[in-house]
C-alpha cells in the first residue's frame, strides 16, 4: 500500500462516496470529510499518509486539509493495527462497574500493553473516553459492534470467539 | 408520565408501520397541514422545554433568535454526539425508537423554515446512524420526507452525518466546524450560530431529546407540555443511570420527582447494589459537580431535593450541583474518589481541543497532579494546586470545556479533600490494591 495508483476505492463505494457528497451545497464537498475518511478506514484498516492522500483528492482539498482533521479525531488510526481493533472505555462511570480490572485482564491476557498490536496481528488495543454506554459498562467496542457488561469471563469468550 | 418512551419496548417500533400504529407521525400531519411555522414555535415556547443537552437553555427562545434574511438557507442541526461521561440517554432512544427522532426533527425544521437537516451523531455510534438511516428511507417512502410533505408543499431533507470522535464537537460552534469537514475548534461567539451558523448561514443546533419532544408539544400542546414538571423544570426528562444501583439504565421521570425516590423506589434505581450504601453522586455528567449523599438527598435546608434544573443547583455549588445533561452516576461506599476525579481529570485533558491556553495547559496540569496523587507520589501543596488551576480555567476559555474540566475537580476536592489528604499522606497504602479503597492499584497508562 506505499504505491497511491493502488489507492481507489471499488466502484459500489465510489458511488456512495458522490452520494454522501450531494447531501451538502455545491462546493461544499470538504463536508464529506468525516464520512470519506470512515469509508476509507473501512477499506484499508487505517488512513496511511497514501490513503489521506488519495481521499483528499477525492474531495478536491490539499491533503494538509486531510492529516490535521484526521488527526484531531480519535477513531482515525494513523499507524497500523491489527484485524480487530478493540477499543477500551476508560472512564469513570465503566471503572466503577469494575473496568480496571477487566482491562488489566485483556491486556494480561493477550499479552501486550495499550496501544499495542499481538505479534500475530489479530488484536490492537487502544485506551478511549466514554462511548456513551455508561450504564451497560464496563464496555468496549470493536468498530460499531459494542461489548457490553464485560467481566473477565466475557472477556476470554470474546478472545475466544475472534481468534477462531 | 411518559413522552418520549413511553412505546419504546413495543417490538417493531424501529419500524415506520409499528410507529405509526402508536401515533407516530400525527405531529407531522398537524403541524404540517393545520399550524404555520410560528404557530409550531409558539407552542414550543409556551412549553417551556429547556434544552436537553445540558445547558438547559428555553428551546422556544433559542428558536426566536434565527436569524431569516430573504434567500438565505437554514438549518436545523440535531446535536446527536452524546459524549458526556454518564449520559447514554440520547443513544438508547435513537437506537431503539429512530421515527421518534426523524418526526421531532421533522416538525422542528417545519417550524424553523429549514429544506435541509441534518443528525450530526458521534462517530462511535456508526450502528445507530445505520439504524437512523434506515429509518429516513422509510420515512421518505411514506412520503414523510423530501419534496411535498403530505402534499403541503413542505420540502425537506434530512441526513445524518458521523463524527471522528471528539468530546469538543458536542459543544455546538465545534460540531459546526465538523460537518464543515474541519478540526472541531469552537468558534468565538459572537456570532451566535443562529446568525452565521453553517456555512455562515442562520443555523439551529438542538440536542436530540429536545427535538424529540416537539411532536409531543405539536400534538398535545404547549400549555399541555408545562403542566408537567414544577415550575420552570417542564416536561419529562431522561435520565442515564450508572454505576452502583441495582437497576442501571435510561428512565424518562417527569421532572419534579424527588432524588431520593428516583434512587430507591423498586419503580426506578431500585437502590445501591445489595449489601452497599450510598457514597455520592454525579447528577448531570461528568462535568457537574460531585455531591455527598447527605447533600443530593436534602439541601442545606434540609428540604428533598427534588430531580429539577432548580432544586439540584439550589445552594450554588458550594451545596448543589445541576441537572445538566441528565447523566446520573451513582457510587457507593467501595469508590475511590480520587480515582474517578482522575478519571474525569485525564477525560477532559484528553478532549481539549487545545485552543485556549487555560484549558490545554490546565486540564494537563490537573490531569498530572491527579495521577501522581492517586500513585502515591502527591505533595501536601497539590491540592490548594488543583483548586488553584481549576480556578484559572474557570471562564477564561472560548467555549465552556473549561468549565466542564474544572468543577468535577473542584468539587470532589470540596466534598472530599479528606480522600486526597489521605491518598498523600498515606503513599504506601494509596497504591496498595483493596488497602482502603477497593479500586486503588489501577494501572492505566497515561
Amino acid at each position: 500500500m506505499t504505491n497511491t495508483q493502488t489507492i481507489q476505492f471499488p466502484a459500489d463505494t465510489l458511488e456512495l462516496v458522490h452520494k454522501i457528497v450531494k447531501r451538502y451545497p455545491e462546493g461544499k464537498q470538504k463536508s464529506a470529510l468525516l464520512p470519506v475518511l470512515h469509508l476509507a478506514q473501512a477499506e484499508w484498516k487505517w488512513c496511511s499518509p497514501e490513503v489521506m492522500d488519495y481521499v483528499a483528492g477525492l474531495l478536491k482539498l490539499s491533503p494538509v486539509e486531510v492529516y490535521e482533521v484526521a488527526s484531531f479525531y480519535t477513531m482515525f488510526h494513523l499507524e497500523p493495527v491489527g484485524e480487530h481493533v478493540i477499543e477500551y472505555c476508560r472512564t469513570g462511570p465503566c471503572c466503577l462497574m469494575g473496568g480496571v480490572e477487566v482491562y488489566d485482564h485483556l491486556k494480561t491476557k493477550l499479552g501486550i500493553p495499550t496501544g499495542g498490536t499481538t505479534t500475530d496481528g489479530k488484536f490492537t488495543i487502544k485506551e478511549v473516553e466514554c462511548l456513551a454506554a455508561c450504564g451497560w459498562g464496563p464496555v468496549f467496542q470493536i468498530r460499531e459492534k459494542f461489548y457490553m457488561n464485560l467481566t473477565t469471563e466475557k472477556v476470554d469468550e470474546i478472545i475466544e470467539e475472534l481468534s477462531k | 408520565m411518559k413522552i418520549l418512551t413511553e412505546h419504546i419496548d413495543v417490538q417493531g417500533i424501529e419500524t415506520i408501520d409499528v410507529f405509526r400504529k402508536h401515533g407516530g407521525y400525527t405531529a407531522v400531519e398537524k403541524a404540517l397541514k393545520k399550524m404555520t411555522p410560528d404557530e409550531v414555535t409558539e407552542e414550543v415556547k409556551k412549553s417551556g422545554l429547556r434544552g436537553r443537552g445540558g445547558a438547559g437553555f428555553p428551546m422556544g427562545m433559542k428558536w426566536s433568535f434565527l436569524a431569516k434574511p430573504e434567500g438565505v438557507p437554514r438549518y436545523l442541526v440535531c446535536n446527536a454526539d452524546e459524549s458526556e461521561p454518564g449520559t447514554f440517554k440520547d443513544h438508547y432512544l435513537m437506537m431503539k425508537s429512530p421515527h421518534t427522532l426523524i418526526e421531532g426533527m421533522i416538525v422542528s425544521s417545519y417550524a424553523l423554515g429549514a429544506n435541509t437537516s441534518y443528525i450530526y451523531i458521534r462517530g462511535e455510534l456508526m450502528y445507530v446512524a445505520t439504524i437512523l438511516e434506515k429509518a429516513i428511507q422509510e420515512a421518505k417512502d411514506k412520503g414523510l420526507l423530501g419534496k411535498n410533505i403530505l402534499g403541503s408543499g413542505y420540502d425537506l431533507d434530512l441526513h445524518v452525518q458521523l463524527g471522528g470522535g471528539a468530546y469538543i464537537c458536542g459543544e455546538e460552534t465545534a460540531l459546526l466546524e465538523s460537518l464543515e469537514g474541519k478540526r472541531g475548534n469552537p468558534r468565538n461567539k459572537p456570532p451566535f450560530p443562529a446568525v452565521k451558523g453553517l456555512w455562515q448561514c442562520p443555523t439551529v443546533v438542538n440536542n436530540v431529546e429536545s427535538i424529540a419532544a416537539t411532536s409531543w408539544i405539536v400534538n398535545n400542546g404547549g400549555d399541555e407540555y408545562a403542566k408537567i414538571g414544577i415550575g420552570r423544570s417542564t416536561g419529562t426528562k431522561l435520565i442515564s443511570v450508572s454505576g452502583h444501583v441495582r437497576k442501571p439504565g435510561v428512565y424518562e421521570l417527569p421532572l419534579g420527582l424527588s432524588v431520593e425516590d428516583f434512587i430507591y423506589a423498586d419503580e426506578w434505581c431500585g437502590g445501591i447494589r445489595d449489601g452497599h450504601k450510598l457514597k455520592a453522586v454525579v447528577a448531570g455528567g461528568s462535568s457537574v459537580p460531585i455531591l455527598p449523599a447527605e447533600l443530593i438527598l436534602k439541601t442545606t435546608n434540609g428540604e428533598n431535593r427534588l430531580m429539577t434544573y432548580e432544586s439540584l443547583s439550589d445552594g450554588g455549588f458550594v451545596s448543589g450541583t445541576m441537572l445538566g445533561s441528565g447523566g446520573f452516576v451513582v457510587m457507593d461506599e467501595t469508590t475511590c474518589i480520587v480515582h474517578n476525579t482522575l478519571t474525569f481529570g485525564r477525560f477532559y485533558h484528553h478532549e481539549s481541543c487545545g485552543q485556549c491556553s487555560p484549558c490545554r495547559e490546565g486540564t494537563g496540569w490537573m490531569d498530572k497532579v491527579l495521577y501522581r496523587i492517586e500513585h502515591g507520589k502527591g505533595r501536601q501543596e497539590d491540592i490548594d494546586l488543583l483548586v488553584d488551576v481549576a480556578k484559572k480555567i474557570e471562564g477564561n476559555t472560548i467555549c465552556p470545556l473549561g468549565d466542564a474540566a474544572a468543577w468535577p475537580v473542584a468539587a470532589a476536592i470540596r466534598h472530599f479533600r479528606d480522600e486526597f489528604e489521605w491518598h498523600i499522606n498515606h503513599p504506601e497504602k494509596a497504591t496498595q490494591k483493596g488497602a482502603v479503597f477497593m479500586r486503588e492499584g489501577a494501572s492505566w497508562s497515561i
